[in-house]
């Protein structure tokens, strides 16, 4: 035996269940007067700089049904590539643009919309420029640890070439299941929990 | 949003590595849901860059008032929930053992009943038009947290023909990067009902799932109006930057 390392384990993720909307978005699912917005609904205001873009993403099952009871997360840099966080140190962020929002799928579309900007791009560890994305975080009933992704932009192939999370997918028929695509000033996001198309998750 | 300690140092260290085998698997078919709804192909593994490193902070000022108070937080005037008072607290550690400040905490949870305040749920028990079924709070610069509500009831559900959940608060808890986003439920020492649930039993180890158990705390109780249970949360710790390879070209 040796001496302890006395770390702890971080706590078990459990799943978000049916009712997340009532923690998460409370106004949404009429719960109404007990906090004055749902955090997380508005990114932008008449301030913030860069394109303004919308983000049209579903949740699709292994039957390619839409979830209707899945929340999203999104986290990204402003149209400078800097994030809006006290670990971002290479500069001071958008202070109109907080980079963070949160959507519960429609309860009969299955649709989440998210208005936001294009973001700028941000450097890998290495020093090498990424290419632009957003990292998205998906619960839901039936989901018992959060899904990490990344969306990536279709209008930004020179850049997504070059991108070094997109180099480390072995297999490259899986590269465009992180792609939106663009119509517009709409980005249309399909998620494939399953099956053929299923979208490349994260471990980071 | 920004608004936090500059007396903190700015947090650059990655995250420790997520061990999977200590979270339920994402396919766990005695949970109907999760056979749908679970990515089948290996997760593809990275170094977290900035994008995960990073976080928004969330500042005490977006509080209400009762927004810890689930007893009054959604009651009339002068009215309050029913059930059985509680006070929840404990600290937001990482896995260094250290307390997390400033880490935004969400909670919801089933009235006294089992039911929730949700058009989809369906259960006979009936609602207490004085009980919403949220909160949140901010942890200190300890990591300590509290707040007020009623015990959730326990509650069935559609999975096998006869299955209950145990009473649980569900909790919602966001560190200082993304990478530490987490989503868990609390349970209730001595509920039997823990070790029949199929949700529960997606956590392999017994220990992670005592990990998930508040205890019943006395000496935290108020006397006369509300007991007490304890709960610490667990987040990914940081590596050491101390001795980190410096990026070339950077
Ligand atoms: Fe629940």
């Amino acid at each position: 035996m040796a001496q302890s390392l006395d770390r702890l384990k971080e706590s078990p993720s459990q799943t978000a269940g049916p009712y997340v909307h009532i923690g998460l978005t409370p106004n949404f699912c009429g719960i109404g007067g007990v906090y004055a917005n749902d955090l997380g609904s508005t990114m932008l205001n008449g301030e913030t700089k860069g394109e303004r873009i919308e983000l049209r993403i579903r949740v699709l099952d292994g039957t390619g049904t839409p979830l209707k009871d899945a929340l999203i997360e999104i986290w990204q840099a402003d149209a400078n590539g800097l994030y809006n966080s006290p670990s971002e140190l290479r500069g001071a962020a958008d202070p109109n643009f907080p980079g963070w929002g949160r959507q519960p799928t429609d309860m009969e579309t299955g649709v989440c919309l998210f208005r936001t900007i294009k973001p700028g791009r941000v450097p890998f560890r290495d020093g090498r420029l990424m290419a632009p994305h957003i990292t998205l975080w998906i619960v839901a009933r039936g989901i018992n640890v959060g899904l990490h992704t990344r969306l990536y932009f279709s209008d930004e192939e020179k850049a997504n070439a070059e991108d070094p999370i997109l180099a480390r997918i072995e297999h490259r028929l899986r590269v465009p299941t992180l792609i939106a695509e663009r119509r517009g000033d709409t980005y249309v996001f399909d998620i494939h929990l399953q099956g053929e198309k299923e979208t490349v998750f994260f471990d980071s | 949003m920004a608004e936090q300690g500059s007396n903190r140092s700015p947090e650059t260290g990655a995250f420790f590595q997520r061990d999977r085998q200590w979270h339920p698997a994402a396919f766990t078919p005695n949970y109907k849901s999760s056979v749908l709804r679970s990515p089948q192909r290996a997760l593809v593994a990275f170094d977290n860059t900035l994008s995960e490193l990073t976080g928004p902070v969330f500042g005490h000022a977006m509080l209400g008032e009762l927004d810890n108070d689930l007893i009054h937080n959604f009651a009339r005037p002068g009215e309050s929930a029913l059930g059985e008072r509680i006070i929840v607290h404990g600290r937001v550690l990482d896995e260094r053992g250290k307390g997390v400040p400033g880490v935004l905490l969400e909670f919801w949870q089933a009235n006294a009943g089992g039911r929730y305040r949700h058009k989809k749920d369906a259960y006979l028990a009936p609602l207490d038009p004085n009980f919403g079924g949220c909160g949140r709070t901010i942890t200190g610069e300890d990591g300590s947290y509290a707040f007020r509500t009623v015990r959730p009831g326990p509650y069935p559900w559609p999975n096998g023909p006869n299955d209950w959940r145990p009473a649980h608060i569900h909790f919602s808890v966001f560190g200082h990067g993304f990478a530490q986003r987490l989503i868990t439920q609390m349970y209730f020492e001595g509920d039997p009902l823990i070790w029949r649930c199929p949700i529960v039993g997606g956590v392999s180890n017994r220990e992670a799932i005592e990990a998930l158990i508040a205890a019943l705390d006395m000496q935290s109780t108020i006397p006369m109006d509300a007991l007490a249970y304890k709960f610490d949360i667990v987040l990914r710790g940081r590596r050491s930057t101390l001795f980190e390879n410096r990026p070339e070209g950077n």
